[in-house]
């Protein structure tokens, strides 16, 4: 074997040459595992040092750090990321709630509705809305959304106004909660879209085609053959999703009015997120301001860790079911 | 169970011919048509909203002035300045990332593709690459500002920008190239092994020049992604409003950053820059999403070989 | 009870490829109908057209005349899906699906034509699966997967699913060439119990088969690869088998080619 390398390197005699693949061999996979490593040390890196530069900032807290809704750090040395994390679960549960009929509808469509040919052309359309940078849907929403929304909100506040969520007196609309949802929702839908578009394309053709046999309508061959083989594509889809509306943070930052109190009425300008605190705070921040920032970032973090590694879960769960199937 | 006897319920269905399917079903099937048609507009109004606003509204200060003038010395009123340096520092930042993440990125889907075996440190590897995935943005940013500036005390500058987008970078780049290296087929490499070609060269001179325009695409659209990203730049590059060619050495600016200062500041002036700074910024994104899928259209008839 | 079907001029395209070209044939109610030819010959788009299952394939489409007792499948007030629900069909590879249970997999196409209440689908559920001759081995686990059943099994189920809706005619796609012999003959004794209740249309590529369980057969073939199949012959199976008309029937089914 080792002769054939040789004559076509024009290498010179075997111990050598053997010892000078050995030696390649051997950088190559220093390399390749040292990278997988230094990956995981990353990883690792980022939970140790965001813990290291916020326990100055946590022991300088006068205030309970989980049950606190202010965030003075810079002045009163008192801040609580209690507030800012319900405003970051409330925007991201909103834009679960828009974006995830749509993405599956869309998905849908790519999938089973739209005519072959323009298939792939408009998936690739609803592709482009991921590509399109957060900072420009934050000037998007702060131009035009926030002012857009304004009357239907005074209207919903009106007319529905008895619903929690559609409740609030003194100004309705502008940077409200639920405007950062609606362009969190427009962030997250591609990506909800595009994982659900794939199980639902592998969806078996054989059994879209029995149930089209039994006398199914479309609708009712997606029913019976494609949304039960996708659901579990579609949870996890929808909870990658969701990591991603948390963890947003420039769109909001710009639409957000910065508040930091805890209410469910989304259509007054009470609105405020851990990551727009972030962004909006860190300008100003002092020292234990930048420390309590990254605090603040820790528990984002975490939460986003754990939605993510659940919606992983769920997938590989999904793969095993699928191969048992096959 | 009672059993119903088929005979009587045949010689009902057998007095009509062929039935037309219910009214209730043909408006079920219609109504999920309808919806479903109507999710896909949905969907696509945004993306035609911004990209028409940031058109319409980014064409008017899109001149020369802009992309060759820095804001040094211009007030948020003045209605000159230009995104010059932010242009500067976000393809310096994107350069350097790539730099970082590319090597270490490609290196990994090596291993997990060709070392890993699919043992412990490889599903580990592969499992936290799909967990980083998820890392946010602002997350990576907080990271390089604790780790380089805090802890290391180091200055903000262009280079700490680069090492938060390369974070992001990463796995993308490594699920890009594993997702191409699987597709080599296993056969090419068997047939340079039985040359007796050691593996670390099947991997350079079969393996990786197979998938290498699969790469770039994957590398491209990285890139495009990490390009737009404001939140890990504002707290690791800093801010200035001057030309800062040394991505070393002091504060930079950022394209997105620029976009985000701009449109924080309540004048048309700075809106108008925040407008064609966000026009110049897709240009940008675009054109390397472009590049990538005519890389990835370009060697598609290859595939199917 | 079973109706019969009556083919004139059918011609059939996958875009612009004609894939069967002037198929005429008459096929009887209560008896078994073979379709027997080499690959590619058009057997199987063929049996398709007959349910209207041919379209659901994109570009693909029909020109022709299919009559089921007297009416046209193919008239413009004519919906493939009503067509479908008269005209049942059993695939080649079994399909049940993965994610319902052996009772609901028969139940699946009745769920579909309107509310039945629980007792009567449980006893169509069972008289289904009778007549698929699986009651007596899944009886005891109707609620557990069906796709955890045998390859065999499967394909009973799957025709236990298609007979649940009470069709009139049922069509067989190869359905035995995914099975091990013993299955196979399971399906063929089947078969023979099924006839006396519906028109039966199998394909099948195996000649023994045809002559085993088939009243009549028909042997389509082609002129050469890319040109549409075509009916050669049709007659009684036993005919067919022992003094065919044409010379390519008899080279086909003697193995000279195919």
């Amino acid at each position: 074997m080792a002769t054939n390398v040789q004559t076509r390197d024009g290498g010179p005699a075997p111990s050598r040459s053997a010892s000078r693949r050995s030696h390649g061999e051997g950088l190559f996979r220093f390399l390749s595992t040292g990278a997988g490593v230094v990956l995981l040390g990353i990883m690792a890196a980022i939970a140790v040092f965001l813990i290291a530069e916020a326990i100055p900032a946590l022991r300088a807290n006068e205030a309970n750090f989980f049950t606190e809704l202010t965030w003075e750090p810079n002045s009163q040395q008192a801040f609580g990321i209690g507030a800012l994390a319900f405003g970051t679960v409330l925007s991201s549960l909103i834009a679960l709630v828009i974006a995830t009929p749509i993405a599956v509808g869309v998905a849908l469509f790519i999938s089973h509705y739209a005519p072959r040919r323009l298939a792939a052309p408009l998936g690739y359309l609803i592709d482009l809305l991921a590509a399109v940078p957060s900072v420009v849907y934050g000037l998007w929403g702060l131009a035009f959304l926030v002012p857009l929304l304004r009357t239907p909100s005074q209207w919903l506040n009106e007319n529905l106004g008895w619903f929690p969520l559609f409740a609030g007196e003194g100004i309705i609309g502008g940077k409200t909660m639920l405007a950062g949802g609606i362009v969190l929702a427009i962030m997250i839908l591609p990506i909800i879209a595009a994982i659900s578009r794939e199980v639902f394309l592998q969806a078996p053709k054989m059994n879209e085609e029995a149930a089209l046999a039994l006398g199914a309508t479309r609708w009712e061959m997606i029913r019976m053959a494609v949304l039960p083989f996708g659901r579990p594509g579609v949870i996890s889809a929808a909870m990658l999703g969701l990591g991603r509306a948390m963890g947003e943070t420039i769109a909001v930052a710009l639409i957000f009015p910065a508040t930091f109190d805890i209410t469910f009425q989304i259509l007054t300008p009470h609105a405020n997120s851990i990551a727009a605190n972030i962004a909006n705070g860190f300008g100003e921040a002092t020292d234990i301001g930048r420390g309590a920032l990254i605090a603040s970032g820790l528990v984002l973090f975490v939460i986003t860790l754990l939605v993510n590694m659940a919606a992983r879960m769920v997938i590989n769960r999904r793969k095993e079911y699928a191969r048992a199937g096959a | 169970m009672t059993s119903t006897p088929i005979k009587e319920v045949r010689e009902d269905g057998r007095k009509t011919s062929i039935q037309h399917i219910s009214t209730s079903r043909r408006i079920k099937d219609r109504v999920v048509q309808g919806l479903v048609y109507l999710a896909f507009a949905l969907a696509v109004v945004p993306l035609v909203s911004v990209l028409w606003l940031v058109v319409s509204n980014g064409l008017e200060r899109f001149d020369l002035e802009f992309l060759t003038h820095s804001m040094n010395g211009i007030g948020a009123r003045d209605a000159h300045g230009g995104a010059y340096h932010a242009i500067i520092g976000t393809l310096e930042q994107v350069l350097l990332a790539s730099l970082i993440s590319v090597p270490i990125g490609l290196f990994t889907a090596i291993y997990l593709v060709e070392y890993g075996n699919n043992g412990r440190l490889s599903r580990a590897i592969s499992f936290f690459v799909d967990v980083m995935t998820g890392v946010p943005s602002v997350v990576a940013g907080l990271f390089i500002l604790a780790f380089w500036i805090l802890f290391l005390g180091f200055e903000y500058s262009g280079w700490a920008g680069a090492l938060a987008l390369s974070i992001l970078m990463m796995p993308t780049v490594v699920r890009s190239a594993e997702e191409m290296l699987r597709l080599v087929p296993n056969d090419l490499r068997e047939a340079s092994y039985a040359l007796g070609v050691p593996k670390w060269r099947t991997i350079l001179k079969v393996v990786l020049p197979t998938a290498f325009t699969g790469i770039v695409t994957g590398v491209m659209l990285a890139v495009a992604r990490v390009a737009g990203e404001t939140a890990p730049l504002l707290m690791t590059v800093f801010f200035t409003n001057s030309i800062n060619n040394d991505p070393f050495n002091g504060p930079q600016m950022g394209l997105p950053l620029f976009v985000f200062d701009q449109a924080a500041r309540p004048n048309d002036t700075a809106i108008d820059r925040a407008w064609t700074g966000a026009l110049t910024l897709i240009l940008i994104v675009m054109l390397l999403n472009l590049v990538a899928r005519l890389i990835a259209w370009w060697r598609a008839p290859a595939r199917g070989r | 009870m079973s109706k019969q079907i009556q083919v004139s001029g059918l011609d059939a395209y996958y875009g612009s490829h004609k894939a069967i070209e002037d198929v005429s044939m008459t096929i009887e109610p209560r008896s078994i109908t073979a379709f027997i030819g080499p690959s590619g010959c058009g057997k199987s788009t063929f049996l398709r057209t007959l349910n209207r299952m041919h379209e659901v394939i994109p570009g693909a489409r029909v020109e022709g005349k299919v009559l089921l007792d007297g009416e046209d499948l193919y008239a413009p007030t004519v919906e493939p899906v009503s067509v479908r629900r008269m005209i049942g069909m059993v695939f080649q590879r079994p399909n049940p699906f993965p994610t319902m249970s052996i009772y609901e997999n028969v139940a699946a196409g009745l769920k579909l034509n309107g509310r039945l209440s629980k007792s009567e689908t449980d006893g169509i559920v069972e008289d289904s699966l009778k007549g698929a001759n699986l009651w007596n081995e899944v009886k005891d686990r109707l609620n557990k997967p069906g796709a955890g059943l045998s390859g065999g099994q499967q394909q009973r189920l799957c025709i236990a699913r298609a007979i649940a809706v009470r069709p009139e005619v049922l069509l067989m796609d190869e359905p035995c060439s995914a099975l091990d012999p013993i299955s196979t003959l399971a399906i063929e004794d089947l078969m023979a119990k099924l006839k006396d209740q519906y028109t039966i249309v199998i394909v099948t590529h195996n000649m023994q088969q045809a002559a085993r369980v088939s009243d009549r057969t028909a042997f389509f073939n082609l002129a050469e690869q890319g040109k549409p199949g075509k009916v050669i012959e049709m007659d009684e199976t036993s005919r067919m088998f022992t003094n065919p008309s044409q010379k390519a029937t008899e080279d086909y089914i003697t193995g000279r080619f195919g």
